[in-house]
């Protein structure tokens, strides 16, 4: 069942309003990976004067979640949705809460990141930045094309490559700890790299529940909290029944 | 349905199967005739729970339940193959005697049909048959009822008035008030609420909750909100046949199989 078939209904309204709500979280889904990409340019390539897109991005972020939800909240009033239905409406909700703090995220790396650096930041963490940097893009642009797909093993690949973030993530933030030891004097700049850093790393969280979101969405299976391992066992245990 | 699906579905729900078992039906076929319009059900109905059968319209939701009483004995074309049992016991078996089994499973349907008589008497009806006669017992009874349909407040002050009288919700509180009376084990629903208004229909169903305390519901109805509402199971039909059945909370959320899909999302299969 890895089709919804939203198109299917026999009320054609209600399929436009489905089909809506979808277009509009990967429109959202678009801007928070706009936000995202320049937020990494900001920290990354030192080009400040970007902060200012990530920072303005976030009111239409802000109100594409507001008018989602509103739209969602109609549909569960009016069309009492079941099955395949309801998990996507309440995916959706899920997923847009996720994308809206992820806007948040790409805001608090661009504001931390146009702080003077004052060359805090040594070519070998720059380097690791982009490279972390471009996993988390990379998840987010694969969990928006899994959403558009409704695809499980998209998803799944979003989950599995959070654990590479996650070592990614401790390994840089050990090389900023050990240079602030060596250099107490670059503590201040480097405490704004670790936020944002840490950030980054929050992102790469968001891209996961929303992973988990679909996997909801498409298996009605609740994959929260449960170890990958068992989730896989789980997700080829259905297809074998099936 | 294929043989496994059938499999499994028993397989299912004997593994989940919390409550006792008040009616189980192996291998039901029923024809009108040379028309088929039950194949192959099988199905265990758990007791003290509400079981809603959900369908499109003549996929046979409404000859299924008839079964449990025997209605359709009243159907000359009718042929039933297969085993019904009620709490054990064999409806079919020579030694039933048809009125006592719809005694023990009463039937509501969906225009209330109440009697051309008093309120009192309407509730009264089946009790002076099973041959109560004393006033104060038929008076004690009437009123517990009439309290277990939720109507007591509502029609204590005019007992000898007409039944015609009260409101379509009220006639079929009051019909279920009847049904009660005389103790049924099992209560079948027809659409129960289908010809009433939102408010009265809010009333049956949480009727329908105090109700299966003590006793099994199976119901039918087209209204699949109050299926998911009231119902502890559901089984969805098609074409006569089967198509899954579990609890109302996998089938409104997680349903097995497409054809249940698409029928509760309104999906043209």
């Amino acid at each position: 069942m890895s089709d919804l078939h939203l198109g299917q209904h026999i009320s054609r309204r209600f399929n436009e309003e489905l089909e809506e709500v979808r277009s509009k979280v990967l429109h959202m889904g678009g801007v928070v990976e706009g936000q995202l990409a320049n937020a990494l340019r900001v920290l990354v390539n030192d080009e400040i004067e970007l902060a200012k897109d990530v920072v303005s991005a976030d009111s239409i972020v802000n109100s594409l979640e507001v008018d989602i939800d509103e739209e969602c909240t109609r549909i569960v009033a009016l069309r009492q949705p079941a099955a395949t239905d309801l998990r996507l409406v309440m995916a959706v909700t899920k997923t847009i809460n996720d994308l809206e703090r992820m806007g948040d995220e790409a805001k608090r790396i661009a504001r931390m990141s146009r702080k003077d650096m004052d060359g805090a930041l040594e070519d070998d963490t720059r380097s690791d930045l982009e490279y972390l940097g471009e996993l988390v893009r990379e998840m987010l642009r694969q969990v928006l094309d899994a959403f558009a797909r409704t695809d499980v093993d998209t998803a799944i690949l979003v989950v599995k490559a959070d654990r590479k973030v996650d070592k990614k993530y401790k390994k840089v933030v050990k090389q900023l700890v050990k240079q602030m030891g060596k250099d107490p004097q670059v503590i201040p700049q480097v405490m704004n790299i670790i936020w944002a850093v840490r950030s980054l790393e929050r992102l790469a969280d968001r891209c996961q529940n929303i992973a988990e979101h679909i996997i909801y969405m498409v298996l009605g299976m609740d994959v929260r909290h449960i170890k990958l391992d068992d989730v896989l066992a789980e997700i080829e245990a259905m297809s074998d029944e099936e | 349905m294929t043989q496994q699906d059938k499999a499994q579905t028993e397989q299912e729900f004997s593994n989940q199967r919390p409550h006792p078992t008040a009616v189980t039906v192996t291998d039901l076929d029923l024809y009108y005739g040379e028309a088929q319009a039950l194949k192959e059900i099988n199905l265990v109905i758990p007791e003290k729970q509400v079981t809603a059968f959900i369908g499109p319209s003549g996929c046979g939701k409404s000859t299924l339940l008839r079964c449990f009483n025997r209605l359709n004995d009243l159907i000359d074309s009718c042929r039933i193959e297969g085993e019904i049992l009620l709490n054990g016991k064999d409806i079919h078996a020579d030694n039933i005697q048809v009125p006592e089994l719809r005694r023990e499973v009463g039937i509501v349907f969906q225009k209330p049909n109440p009697f051309p008589k008093s309120i009192y008497e309407n509730v009264a009806y089946g009790l002076r048959i099973q041959g109560m006669n004393k006033r104060r017992q038929l008076d004690e009874t009437v009123e517990w009822a009439l309290k277990g349909a939720a109507l007591w407040d509502e029609v204590k002050d005019r007992l000898n008035d007409s039944a015609f009288g009260l409101s379509g919700g009220q006639q079929q509180r009051l019909v279920i008030a009847r049904a009660i009376a005389v103790q049924p084990k099992c209560i079948l629903l027809d659409e129960p609420c289908s010809a009433l208004d939102p408010i009265s229909t809010l009333k049956v169903e949480e009727l329908i909750a105090e109700l299966k305390e003590q006793y099994t519901i199976i119901m039918v109805t087209h209204n699949m909100q109050q299926a998911a509402r009231v119902s502890d199971y559901t089984a969805f039909m098609y074409m006569g046949e089967l198509i899954e059945f579990g609890a109302t909370d996998q089938i409104f959320t997680k349903p097995r199989l497409k054809k249940t899909e698409d029928y509760i999302t309104g999906r043209y299969g």
